[in-house]
């Protein structure tokens, strides 16, 4: 062939600098909103010195704890390309349940064990339906929501559970903790490594990334998709439960309306951080980042002397400003690719 | 090469194995036998149901009757996963890769190296995907994501994944279409050292001389049965193809002579970055032109870009003088364009819409007053139409995904004839449809051509091409590398522009 227009050089010097843009785009997703809030917390400690103190930053990762949880649960099932709208209605039935048995007298241990059990259970629902009834996830989680909710109020009525019906022993563990990190903290600490270590270093963790990222692919090359799908689900349910319990060892109070409307924070947290809703990408350390983040704009306002009627359009900026970051990187990605295989094809068949 | 000892066992077998989708019957009491350190090829056209019987080997499809027999034992494989243990090695056409893992991961997925306690060894991964790599002589780097990979990189990672689990048998439907003749040279290197080492091998291709090349024996299929299965040696490619179309081609392709009028649609230096380059032709009335090309030449994409559905960087098209404007399709109707596409399941049609409504999404202008729909006027435009294309149908309001795939063709026809096209650009236009209707559509267009419409016909079925073109240009890595006209237009000119052997820009 006798057309050597572009020389093999070319093609070589391309691609080099496009795999370092590539690699650095994929790493620093869980960066850029680990400054941004860095830059946050920073910001509201020189305006107003009372801020980060201890009792502040116990206050910061508190209030994040029961939101990170389910947003690790969350992102398991989003890698997936499925969502689950029902943790919500889980957090709350749950909640109430543990505060239930410890009312009755129960041992506090059991008392979680028992939440994580009822949130499995509910997963295990929705994975049913979504991995054998082929129905879209969003369609499917959001009638268990509701059905939940359902249960929930009929079971509930107009019953409460305050501090008062727990053991003090449970109430002080959701408030204490060693030094400036509560007991919640470390907890969800160490739920969120296991399941970060899980997701990158087990073979089933992979193929969830796997059938994300292409479910017919992932049929191909013989990943149990239906499993994986079942797991996910289940895995987000019992963390979905264990947030109930721990929901009711910090609040201590908990009726038929607990819970309500959290599904779509936990969604905006887990997309802010970067786990995409077409499913293959994102870690779990980013959306515990990402509900970082949202929980830590709760306390930031106030302190600066915002109404904290601005959250939620700030939460919803937030989440269409990462989603739009998101989409213009993929673009550029896309056209660098673009161009660079157009290099490289006229560089080898010049 | 001598027959195989009748006593020998093969490796993987099929045996009297039927399987129908719905009303299609793909595969109809079909055998094969695989031995070991053997390659065997499997011929047929399009829709002569390779792929179905591919993917009966791989355990994705289950015989509806037969069995898969594994070194001579009656096994089901309840799932890719099964044929992959029993290991079955299979390189599908389209490469099955995923965009957001790195290349090693995606070989290795379900399969990873270990460490202790279950944990996948990343850096296990990474070495062997490299020595992989420098097995087959390729330069990629295994922590690069698949996305954005060119299609021979993606299947030469395909590739790679067949190696990576010493295969006893590996399927490979199509693996050249998108290779370079060096790395082609290179992968059958490789094939040759596995079937070597005793590995059976099962070769689909459609050009016949890798055939001979590679393989000693072959299996052809046509319409979904068996043909024959013989030795190689001893075959001529006319006798391979005399099996795989066994039918008067005459009375498939009727071909009428049409006066050729003015020039319809004119492209000029058509470009889009990475998918075609400096592409230029032209098409009169009552002229057929084909396009054809190999899977992944860019056919699809002119014509996507032509229509307006893709945008294009560079160049010009025009239909009957007026100009079309990157990514505008609704300008490129109204300047009389029609495109048939691909797929008609997924661009063709709206599959649970009713037949009278799918006809009618072209019409949504025409047979709307004051913009409000005129159903009377809706219902009477596509009854026209679909008795005029003789589909075959209960009630124009059944829905569209009920009839057989030749008249969801006509339909997708219908759709787009009904908007009284200059100009109609199919893409493989009887691609999955039963050789009747085939007939019937190559009636249709040569009709068409008759009636002065510009006809360009991009297809993968040789045949096709050329009983039915009256010019064949020819694409391969995205540029138009011939213009044969119908006299010198054969099998042998045709597929050596496409394979990039000849460069004869006429």
């Amino acid at each position: 062939m006798t057309m050597t227009t572009k020389p093999a050089p070319a093609a070589a010097a391309g691609a080099p600098p496009t795999a370092g843009f590539l690699d650095r785009v994929l790493k620093v997703r869980e960066l850029a909103i680990a400054a941004v809030l860095v830059l946050m917390l920073t910001a509201t400690q020189l305006d107003n010195s009372a801020f980060l103190s201890q009792q502040g930053i116990k206050d910061l990762l508190l209030n994040a704890t029961i939101l990170v949880l389910v947003a690790v649960g969350q992102a398991t099932v989003v890698i997936t390309r499925n969502v689950d709208l029902s943790v919500g209605s889980v957090l709350g039935i749950t909640a109430f349940a543990a505060g239930d048995f410890l009312h009755g007298g129960g041992n506090p241990v059991l008392a979680v064990v028992i939440a994580v059990a009822i949130g499995a259970g509910f997963g295990l629902v929705n994975g049913a339906l979504v991995s054998l009834g082929q129905v879209p996830a969003l369609v499917v989680t959001l009638g268990t929501l509701y059905i939940i909710r359902g249960l929930d109020s009929i079971w509930v009525g107009s019953r409460q559970i305050t501090a008062a019906d727990l053991p003090s022993g449970f109430v002080s563990f959701g408030h204490d903790g060693l030094s400036v990190i509560p007991y919640l903290a470390l907890l969800t600490a160490l739920v969120l490594v296991a399941a970060a270590y899980y997701l990158r270093s087990y073979r089933s963790g992979r193929d969830l990334y796997a059938l994300g990222s292409s479910p017919e692919a992932a049929r191909l090359a013989g990943v149990p998709v239906r499993k994986r799908i079942l797991a996910a689900y289940v895995t987000c349910g019992a963390l979905a439960g264990l947030a109930g319990a721990l929901y009711l060892a910090r609040f201590g109070n908990v009726d038929s309306g607990t819970g309500n409307g959290y599904e779509l924070t936990v969604v905006s947290a887990v997309v802010v951080g970067g786990v995409a809703f077409t499913g293959g990408s994102g870690s779990v350390y980013g959306a515990a980042l990402g509900a970082l983040l949202l929980t830590s704009i709760n306390s930031v306002l106030p302190s600066i002397g915002v109404s904290s009627v601005w959250v939620q359009a700030i939460d919803g900026v937030l989440l269409l400003l990462a989603i739009a970051v998101d989409r213009i990187v993929a673009l550029r990605v896309a056209g660098l690719l673009r161009k660079r295989a157009a290099q490289t094809r006229s560089a080898t068949h010049g | 090469m001598t027959d195989p000892a009748p006593e020998r066992t093969p490796v993987l077998a099929l045996e009297g194995v039927s399987k129908s989708f719905g009303a299609v019957r793909a595969l109809r009491d079909v055998s094969l036998e695989l031995y070991a350190g053997e390659a065997h090829a499997l011929a047929g056209e399009n829709g002569a149901g390779k792929s179905t019987l591919i993917k009966t080997l791989a355990g994705v499809h289950r015989p509806d009757a037969g069995t898969v027999l594994l070194d001579g034992t009656p096994v089901v494989f309840h799932g890719p996963a099964d044929a992959r243990d029993a290991g079955v090695a299979v390189i599908y056409q389209e490469p099955t890769l995923f965009p957001d893992l790195s290349i090693a991961e995606n070989i290795f997925v379900g399969r990873q190296p270990r460490r202790s306690f279950g944990r996948v060894d990343h850096k296990a991964v990474r070495e062997a995907t490299a020595a992989l790599f420098r097995r087959l002589g390729v330069d990629l780097d295994p922590e690069q994501p698949a996305r954005g990979l060119s299609i021979a990189d993606q299947q030469l990672v395909e590739i790679a994944k067949a190696l990576s689990f010493d295969a006893r048998v590996l399927i490979m439907d199509e693996p050249t279409a998108a290779l370079t003749g060096s790395e082609v040279a290179r992968l059958f290197g490789v094939v040759r050292a596995l079937r070597e080492a005793g590995a059976a091998v099962l070769f689909i291709s459609h050009r016949l001389e890798e055939v001979f090349a590679l393989c000693q024996r072959v299996t052809t299929l046509r319409d979904g049965a068996w043909v024959a299965s013989e030795p190689v040696a001893g075959l001529g490619e006319d006798d391979l193809v005399r099996r795989m179309v066994g039918r008067d081609l005459d009375e498939l392709y009727p071909k009428q002579d049409a006066a050729v009028g003015d020039v319809a649609l004119r492209v000029r230096r058509l470009t889009r970055e990475g998918v075609f380059t400096d592409v230029s032709f032209e098409v009169r009335h009552g002229e057929i032109v084909g396009l054809a090309g190999l899977v992944g030449a860019g056919r699809s994409e002119v014509a996507r870009a032509v229509f307006g559905v893709d945008r294009w960087d560079a160049g010009a098209a025009e239909v009957d003088g007026r100009p079309l404007k990157p990514g505008a399709p609704s300008l490129a109707m109204a300047a009389g364009l029609a495109l048939v596409p691909e797929d008609r399941r997924a661009q063709g049609l709206v599959m649970d819409m009713s037949i009278e409504r799918n006809i009618n999404l072209t019409g949504l202008r025409t047979t709307a007053r004051a913009g409000l729909m005129n159903r009377g006027a809706e219902r009477s435009r596509a009854l026209d139409w679909a008795v005029r294309l003789q589909v075959k149908y209960a009630r124009l309001a059944d829905m569209v995904g009920t009839l057989s795939g030749g008249n969801q063709q006509k339909v997708v026809l219908a759709k787009w004839l009904a908007t009284d096209p200059r100009v109609l650009i199919v893409d493989e236009p009887t691609r999955g449809i039963d050789v009747g209707t085939k007939a019937e559509v190559h009636r249709l267009l040569s009709q068409l051509a008759a009636d002065g419409v510009a006809v360009l016909m991009i297809s993968s079925d040789l045949p096709e091409i050329l009983g039915m073109a009256d010019r064949v240009l020819v694409m391969h890595e995205g540029r138009l590398t011939a213009d044969i006209p119908r006299e010198r237009a054969t099998e042998e000119t045709v597929m050596a522009a496409a394979t990039g052997r000849a460069r004869s820009a006429a």
